[in-house]
């Protein structure tokens, strides 16, 4: 996890597209600047980069049932819990499951556990859109190879 | 068994707080009702929950940006609401 470039997950351990699920590893580093403001002396991840991890592995689960032909988008998020603190160096286990594919939207379902103990989870929209330039499907074919995105799982059935 | 206007009505009620006795099906429900396409979103998630159905709202944008189909066509609720009833039929055949 690298918070500073947003670039929160480190690993897609799971995706099956047939369940629409995904289970990916995001690691919180024990060092960034963020912890130096958030507290001061006491330092937690930030609730709203815990809703971006959880809407990166939604998009990650989305793109992948859309074959990366568009892009998913942020759009809403509803009923985010925060249950427990969590601290520099822990490591998350995110799950997100799509509950319903609308025209040109998914809702998903995401939650975060560490150590089996749940820390957080809401409900997400996101916008599909097509995407801003073909460079950018490019970066984001790129990104999910690096993070292990089983490329092999598109042209599965 | 309420109409599917009436099921229409509550759920924009509902998901943007409006009074209920403001939406008619004469509303339009972006021109009168003020409905943006983020809360439409709620509002077709909505409705494709209570239907079984899948609006087809990227089919209708398309129509509606290239001149084919007006939005007083998808977004009158009224128009919405038969529309709704057709996809229903349809599902059902």
């Amino acid at each position: 996890m690298r918070l500073e470039y947003f670039q929160l997950i480190d690993r897609i351990v799971e995706l099956d597209l047939a369940k629409r699920t995904i289970r990916v590893e995001a690691n919180i580093p024990e060092q960034s600047t963020i912890f130096e403001g958030h507290f001061p002396g006491h330092p937690l991840m930030p609730g709203v980069l815990l809703v971006e991890t959880m809407a990166q592995t939604s998009g990650w689960l989305i793109i992948g049932s859309i074959r990366f032909e568009r892009m998913p988008f942020l759009a809403a998020v509803k009923e985010a819990k925060f249950r427990t603190f969590v601290t520099p160096g822990t490591k998350l286990d995110v799950t997100a499951q799509i509950v319903h594919d609308g025209s040109g939207y998914s809702v998903t379902r995401a939650a975060i556990k560490a150590s089996g103990k749940a820390i957080c989870d809401a409900e997400l929209t996101l916008r599909i859109m097509p995407f801003p330039d073909p460079g950018f499907r490019t970066r984001m074919e790129e990104t999910g190879r690096r993070i292990g995105f089983p490329m092999e799982a598109l042209t599965d059935g | 068994m309420s109409s599917t206007f009436d099921t229409v009505a509550n759920i924009i009620a509902e998901t943007c707080d409006i009074p209920r006795d403001t939406i008619k099906p004469e509303s339009h429900a972006i021109e009168d009702l003020g409905i943006d396409s983020l809360d439409f979103l709620d509002i077709a998630f909505a409705i494709d929950k209570a239907f079984g159905i899948k609006l087809p709202l990227e089919q209708w944008t398309q129509e509606v940006n290239d001149g084919k189909a007006t939005t007083e066509q998808y977004f009158v609720l009224q128009n919405l609401s038969n529309r709704i009833d057709a996809l229903v039929a349809a599902k059902g055949a």
